[in-house]
């Protein structure tokens, strides 16, 4: 019956793609879950700000992505997993028709909609959140971890302290702190097998959320005086952590953060304590990237800016939502020139052109990327496609990146994604794609 | 006149003692379940069922389990989310490690085990009234999410500590369309509300209530506290656990810990509260105010605001209807501050003598 009801379904679906394709102008749909209040509202009113201007200026620039226009809903999620689930829905129908890859920019929601977007056929990105054994696109077709993983992220860390610690680790002492939950526990993995492999000694501290409170979580560190902090906070949890460093005179410059504990949301609060901090990032923050520029001046010189505040152009966040929206259009365009140039992509669509994306540094000069995010290709193998990053300095008034792009050991982490993944597939009884002849 | 039990003659005991004494009830709740099973599935678009019928059922579900333990034995509790959270976790955990376990008996596993835990955390009720006793059972709320954060043994090793629910299947039949989900959601709270309904006029509810009002005075006729009160804590955190699984395993599909936050806690209270304490009613009218409201609200207001040619964003659309959602409450509580079940009573009542009030 459900068999029966899918293809009707399907047939309805393709009658309306083909009236479509007669009486209207192409339209490529974006189905966008957003956050702008809530706890987290700061933050993703710099993201989806960046996000949505660039569709704008695909729009203005080019007239959208080969002629299609790209158009797009917001549904409020106030970073709540009930509401992403309820916004999801409510955008379905129409992402049915055409549909560029679902950011949720929250990793309970990525979780809650990574079975429902593999059987409704929408692709969803989690550009550095979510489910991270979704690399391992033979189990996860539907589901891009792209650029960069947690995993991946802690591995480039410690590659680059050992770089720091000119090529050997051997004996250091290494203190993970770790926000506790999902998205601070997902690196441990990493760093153990870091540690065996590196022969460093690894503690983990973790703080309980929001993290406004670390006495003796520092304290501890003080006792242990380890070499180096892997600092994986989140929130307000950031500004307390580098604030009470500097209380018990940890160096900053011996403290490295994840990439959401490194924008000017964290550090200014902070203020002189979070001078010669250290954090990775995928994006770099700042007006000088050519791309940002003339964001700034198409899309709100035509007075379509999406930000209320244009100050936050150029931050890191705003950088953020603009490379999201780079990857998502980019991968519409791979997936028009294998379906057809000029017409709007079906989820599937898109699907095929986020797993064959191949973002080289020519093609991020031609956009005015250079640098704004790393060289991506992905594949059926490797939803992540990039697993670089750079290590950027808070100076006191702007991050400043002190490192080329760093890649995490992926014949160490990778495996640790495929049994992952093996396992959710067996849970789940998903027979996993095969790779090699899935083109 | 359609509403009145004149020449309604109850001729046994039987008949005086069924479950909806007024033939009109009776025909009404016969009209409601035959449009929730059989003309809903049939209209309702994936929208409503994924988004609205299946959360607003389970959330009923968990604001009966409160409404038990609050409403009827007068126990304030703030841990509801708490057993959500056993209940959703001891499912998969079932599902997990016992081979070939049927669905629903891990539900009802479930659904024991945070009865369990519920007695455990019930213990303070019997030293420990009103305010004081809500604190205790905040304990229940932070203790369980840590505990099920701490140990990794809960969450099968995942390196994030959410779990991913199991696939459904019910004697060979795998439950995959959001339709068949709620068929089965609907079938669970139906029976489970049927059986509430039923207790809470049993010896057993009758004694929860003598509770409620004066525990002393209860205790004096007779009623011996300590099993009455554990026991309306068993049954609350059997309710609440079985609504966590079906919140885990038909809605989210994957949950974490913090997802079962005090602020999910609060929402159930505010539904009972809104709704109507000590009612069985009240309990799916506030989870339908308190979890459709702002839906509603969401949608018709862009709406709105474009009729009125007003430049809203969708930020401005967000805060306004956390203004209007927080009016309303507002207001129904002036207006009604026994809840909206109560405003449905009184209708009742003015209907049985319409049309000649006196």
């Amino acid at each position: 019956m459900s068999k029966y009801r899918k293809s009707a379904l399907t047939a309805a679906v393709s009658i309306i793609l083909l009236a479509q394709g007669a009486f209207a102008a192409e339209e490529q749909f974006f189905p966008i879950v957003s956050y702008r209040i809530g706890p987290y509202g700061a933050n993703g009113q710099s993201f989806f700000g960046g996000f949505v201007d660039y569709l704008s200026y695909v729009n203005l620039k080019e007239h959208g992505i080969n002629g299609v226009k790209i158009v797009w809903e917001e549904c409020e999620t106030e970073y709540n997993n009930a509401k992403g689930i309820e916004c999801y829905e409510r955008l379905k129908d129409k992402a049915k028709i055409s549909a560029g890859p679902i950011h949720p920019m929250s990793t309970g929601i990525s979780y809650a909609l990574i079975d429902k977007t593999a059987a409704d056929q929408i692709p969803m990105a989690m550009v550095g959140y979510g489910r991270t054994d979704a690399v391992d696109g033979s189990v996860f077709p539907y589901a891009f971890p792209l650029v960069t993983t947690y995993q991946m992220q802690a591995s480039a860390i410690v590659k680059f302290i050992k770089e720091k610690e000119k090529g050997s680790l051997k004996g250091k002492k290494i203190v993970f702190l770790y926000h506790d939950s999902a998205y601070g526990k997902e690196p441990i993995v990493a760093l153990q097998e870091e540690a065996k492999l590196n022969k460093f000694e690894l503690t983990v501290i973790p703080v309980a959320h929001p993290g406004n409170e670390q006495g003796a979580q520092w304290l501890k560190i003080r006792q242990e005086k380890p070499d180096y902090v892997i600092f994986w906070g989140w929130g307000v949890m950031n500004q307390t952590a580098i604030k009470a460093a500097q209380k018990v005179g940890f160096p900053r410059d011996k403290m490295i953060g994840s990439w959401w504990a490194g924008s000017e949301e964290d550090t200014v609060p902070a203020g002189d304590a979070a001078k010669g901090y250290l954090s990775a990032t995928w994006n770099v923050a700042g007006k000088d990237v050519p791309l940002i520029a003339d964001i700034e001046k198409v899309v709100y010189g035509a007075g379509q800016g999406n930000l209320g505040d244009k100050s936050k152009i150029g931050t890191i966040l705003y950088n953020r939502g603009v490379s999201a929206a780079v990857l998502s259009v980019e991968a519409v365009r791979k997936a028009q020139e294998k379906y057809g140039e000029g017409k709007a992509m079906t989820g599937e669509q898109v699907r095929w052109g986020l797993e064959n994306l191949d973002i080289t540094d020519a093609r991020l000069k031609e956009i005015g990327a250079t640098n704004l995010l790393p060289e991506i290709k992905t594949s059926c193998d490797n939803h992540e496609g990039s697993g670089k990053v750079k290590i950027q300095q808070w100076d006191g008034e702007k991050w400043v990146v002190v490192s080329d792009w760093i890649e995490g050991n992926k014949t160490l982490i990778h495996p640790l994604f495929k049994a992952s993944a093996q396992q959710y597939a067996k849970e789940k009884g998903i027979t996993p794609r095969d790779c090699a002849k899935d083109m | 006149m359609l509403y009145r039990e004149a020449g309604q003659f109850k001729t046994s005991y039987a008949a005086d003692q069924q479950l909806f004494p007024i033939r009109q009830d009776r025909i009404g709740i016969l009209i409601l379940l035959a449009v929730v099973f059989l003309v809903i599935p049939g209209v309702a678009s994936e929208y409503w069922f994924s988004a609205i019928l299946i959360p607003f059922l389970i959330f009923s579900l968990a604001a009966l389990g409160l409404n038990i333990l609050t409403g009827y034995a007068g126990q304030l509790s703030l841990g509801s989310a708490a057993f959500m959270a056993v209940g959703a976790y001891a499912a998969y955990n079932f599902q997990l490690r016992i081979d070939g376990i049927p669905i629903l008996v891990s539900f009802v596993c479930a659904g024991l085990t945070a009865a369990g835990v519920g007695i455990l955390f019930g213990l303070p009720s019997l030293w420990i009234k009103g305010f004081y006793l809500a604190v205790a059972t905040l304990a229940a709320q932070f203790f369980i999410v840590w505990c099920l954060t701490k140990f990794p043994w809960f969450s099968n090793h995942s390196s994030s500590g959410v779990i991913s629910a199991q696939k459904l299947i019910i004697l060979g039949h795998e439950f995959t369309s959001p339709q068949e989900k709620y068929l089965l959601v609907l079938t669970i709270v139906v029976v489970m509300a049927l059986a509430a309904k039923n207790m809470a006029r049993s010896s057993t509810g009758r004694a929860w209530m003598a509770v409620r009002d004066m525990d002393v005075a209860a205790s004096v006729i007779g009623i011996r506290l300590m099993p009455t009160k554990l026991l309306a804590f068993a049954v609350s955190s059997f309710y609440c656990g079985v609504a966590g699984a079906l919140y885990a395993f038909c809605y989210l599909g994957s949950v974490e810990p913090d997802g079962f936050s005090l602020d999910m806690s609060f929402r159930i209270l505010f539904m009972i509260i809104i709704g109507g304490v000590g009612s069985i009613l009240g309990s799916f009218l506030g989870a339908a105010f308190i979890l459709l409201l702002p839906i509603f609200l969401d949608i018709s207001l862009p709406w709105v605001a474009g009729l009125l040619g007003l430049p809203f964003s969708n930020a401005t659309v967000s805060h306004i209807q956390v203004l209007v959602f927080g009016a309303l409450i507002m207001f129904f509580l002036i207006v009604e501050p026994h809840g909206l079940a109560r405003l449905w009573q009184i209708t009742k009542e003015k209907l049985r003598l319409w049309p000649f009030p006196h």
